[in-house]
């Protein structure tokens, strides 16, 4: 359950992002790169010891070349809640300008730090989730539709049919994916927007990744289709779309759910594999992906390893989507549970 | 034996069939070819151009005719020259694949060495502490993403300095060593990504294991054997698991994809000159011959590896024989 509760908090976090995060995503400070996180540097007592409500000490930057910075004790920034700042829709609809938390200009406040253009990376994974998370939603009811289509003919006729569909599954399965992947993402050159690179990765994903669908459902409608209901319904005369459509495929369906919780973390880990290797989610959009991209160069990965921040997102998303699917799993199945 | 070879090999035919055509109707269909950076140089004459357009048949937009133009001298053994380094494409690709073969070979080496015995261990402890324990750690290895865990890598290398953070080899001091130093500055390159790469399979493994040993635990000659008076260990070691092995075997050939796959991704975070960076610089650049010798290979990896899979389970397993 716990995996269910972190997916829910993931999921509303991604759905409110404009709210959450202080600054938009491309709302870039060119004069603080590379700023260390805030994170472990917020303050409740103020300099007499008492307690105040949180607040960070002003930054001033000691060295722009090395991007190193101090803590300035002359000035501080107290943490306001539901500020005014950078222009958002709330929820997608409404406009609003209002954001959970904030300092007052000039300061700024990076929890988790900024990036090599100054670049809010709290705000960045909030709205890089957007992308990385519903990815893996929207890849696999793509996915699956094919493969119940292709698993419920393939199952159902048998025969030459099957045999056919059977063999390209096999080779779908066996070709490493990624590199089908990266050929599949060449045909569509480049210059695209990125709402058009979004649906082209999860198009190739999905057209990679249904195989193991199609063959779960198809080895189900094997048994299935022998049962006698489905006898009875083609003694009635159905139509054989009818039988497999309204008599057969329902009965997967429990199986389906647990495969198909089971294959998200493919589509979440094949866009950030994309958009890591700069063929996916260009900058200035977010995505979990090209964040890590920056930690690619050797020195802003040393210098500066909080840039590997969406990388926990990424493990903790992947963990509660298997847990879920393992849950789901033995739930369908209390046989693997022996 | 002798049958089962020529069967593979037939089979693989198809398949080697298949897949290079797709490729190269990828590769055509795809806006834009290698030549388009060269008309932005000014030093490169356009007639120049025009001849290499010509010469690699880069004009012509038929998928049939231009996926022949490539298969018709590959039979024969000729792959070609790459459109961008100008040397054979053979000659660039052997090294790579070695590279990759060393990393994946290892891999699968290390995450059967440390399954095997992690599988066993979670059956016969099984639902207590240890077994917990096990299942806990493979299910982190499973879910942790292979960029994420190669950056973590290469940050924990750079911060310590006990392991190199990139390349196969040490650049500088390469040309001065014995083959013995090179021997060990090799392994010491590969001990971070054989990690990243021996972990993507490892927790698939542990619960075939685990399964498959909870399974034969509860058999027949397992009793018998405890009843003869061997030690738990003996029976465990010498009984169980050498009739547990079977499926691993088998799950082996499956693993080669994920395999090769994980393998570009960390090959690239760790600068490693395998296989992987290689394809995917050529697509890069469009570098249609590299590309279509590397998927070969790639293909050719992955029959291959099936077929030493299914040698191994005859050679584990007197009962099945290949025919």
């Amino acid at each position: 359950m716990a995996a269910l509760y972190t997916l829910v908090v993931l999921y509303a976090a991604a759905l409110l992002a404009g709210f959450l995060a202080p600054y938009s995503y491309d709302d870039a400070d060119h004069a603080l790169p590379f700023h260390y996180p805030m994170i472990g540097h917020v303050h409740i007592r103020d300099e007499n010891g008492r307690f105040s409500r949180p607040f960070i000490y002003s930054t001033t930057v000691v060295n722009p070349q090395r991007a190193e910075y101090a803590g300035d004790r002359s000035a501080k920034h107290p943490i306001r809640f539901f500020v005014r700042g950078d222009e958002y829709r709330f929820v997608g609809l409404i406009k609003s300008n209002i954001h959970l938390f904030g300092v007052d200009k000039p300061g700024r406040f990076f929890l988790f730090g900024s990036d090599s253009l100054g670049q809010d990376i709290f705000s960045r994974i909030l709205y890089g989730s957007q992308v990385s998370l519903t990815i893996g939603i929207v890849g696999i009811l793509i996915s699956t539709v094919i493969g119940m289509v292709v698993g419920g003919i393939a199952g159902y006729f048998g025969g030459p049919t099957d045999f056919t569909l059977m063999r390209v599954v096999e080779v779908l399965l066996a070709l490493p994916s990624l590199y089908f992947i990266l050929i599949l993402r060449q045909l569509f050159g480049e210059g695209l927007s990125s709402i058009q690179i979004y649906f082209i990765i999860v198009v190739i994903l999905a057209l990679v990744g249904w195989a193991t669908e199609a063959r779960v459902i198809r080895g189900m409608v094997l048994s299935i289709k022998e049962q006698d209901y489905v006898v009875a319904a083609r003694a009635l005369g159905f139509s054989n779309s009818r039988i497999i459509l309204r008599h057969i495929l329902p009965n997967t369906l429990s199986f389906v759910i647990v495969t198909a919780t089971l294959s998200v973390p493919f589509y979440i880990l094949g866009e950030v594999a994309l958009s890591f290797l700069g063929v996916g989610i260009q900058p200035p959009e977010a995505s979990w992906g090209n964040m890590l991209s920056a930690a690619q160069q050797f020195r802003v990965l040393t210098d500066f390893p909080w840039v590997l921040t969406p990388g926990f997102f990424i493990f903790v998303a992947v963990i509660a989507w298997n847990f879920l699917g393992d849950g789901l799993r033995d739930a369908a199945d209390p046989r693997t549970l022996q | 034996m002798r049958t089962l070879l020529t069967r593979r090999v037939l089979a693989s035919i198809p398949l080697l069939i298949a897949v290079t055509f797709l490729t190269k109707a990828l590769l055509v269909l795809s806006p834009g070819n290698y030549l388009d950076a060269l008309y932005a140089n000014p030093a490169i004459g356009p007639d120049h151009i025009e001849r290499l357009s010509k010469m690699w048949h880069l004009d012509s937009h038929n998928v049939f005719e231009r996926y022949w133009y490539w298969l018709w001298p590959a039979l024969q053994g000729d792959f070609g020259e790459s459109f961008s380094k100008s040397a054979s494409v053979l000659s660039l690709i052997t090294e790579r694949v070695l590279n990759t073969l060393l990393l994946t070979g290892s891999a699968l080496v290390v995450s059967w060495l440390v399954a095997i015995p992690l599988g066993a261990l979670a059956a016969v402890y099984r639902g207590r502490w240890m077994d917990r324990v096990i299942g806990m750690f493979s299910f982190l290895g499973l879910s942790i993403p292979t960029v994420f865990f190669s950056l973590l890598m290469v940050l924990f290398a750079a911060r310590t300095g006990l392991f190199p953070a990139g390349g196969i080899h040490d650049q500088r001091m390469w040309d001065v060593m014995t083959p013995w130093q090179r021997f060990v500055d090799t392994l010491w390159h590969l001990v971070l990504p054989t990690i990243v790469l021996g972990t993507v399979g490892l927790a698939q493994y542990v619960r075939q294991m685990r399964g498959e040993m909870i399974d034969v635990l509860s058999r027949d000659y397992i009793r018998t054997a405890r009843a003869k008076g061997l030690s738990r260990f003996q029976v465990v070691a010498r009984h169980a698991v050498a009739n547990a092995l079977n499926p691993l075997v088998t799950l082996f050939g499956f693993s080669l994809a994920y395999l090769l796959a994980g393998a570009l991704l960390t090959e690239y975070v760790f600068s490693w000159p395998g296989l992987g960076t290689l394809i995917y610089d050529a697509l890069r650049d469009k570098d249609e011959p590299v590309v279509m010798a590397a998927t070969v290979m790639l293909v050719l990896m992955l029959v291959v590896g099936n077929l030493i899979a299914d040698v191994l389970l005859a050679v584990l397993d007197p009962r099945i024989r290949l025919e």
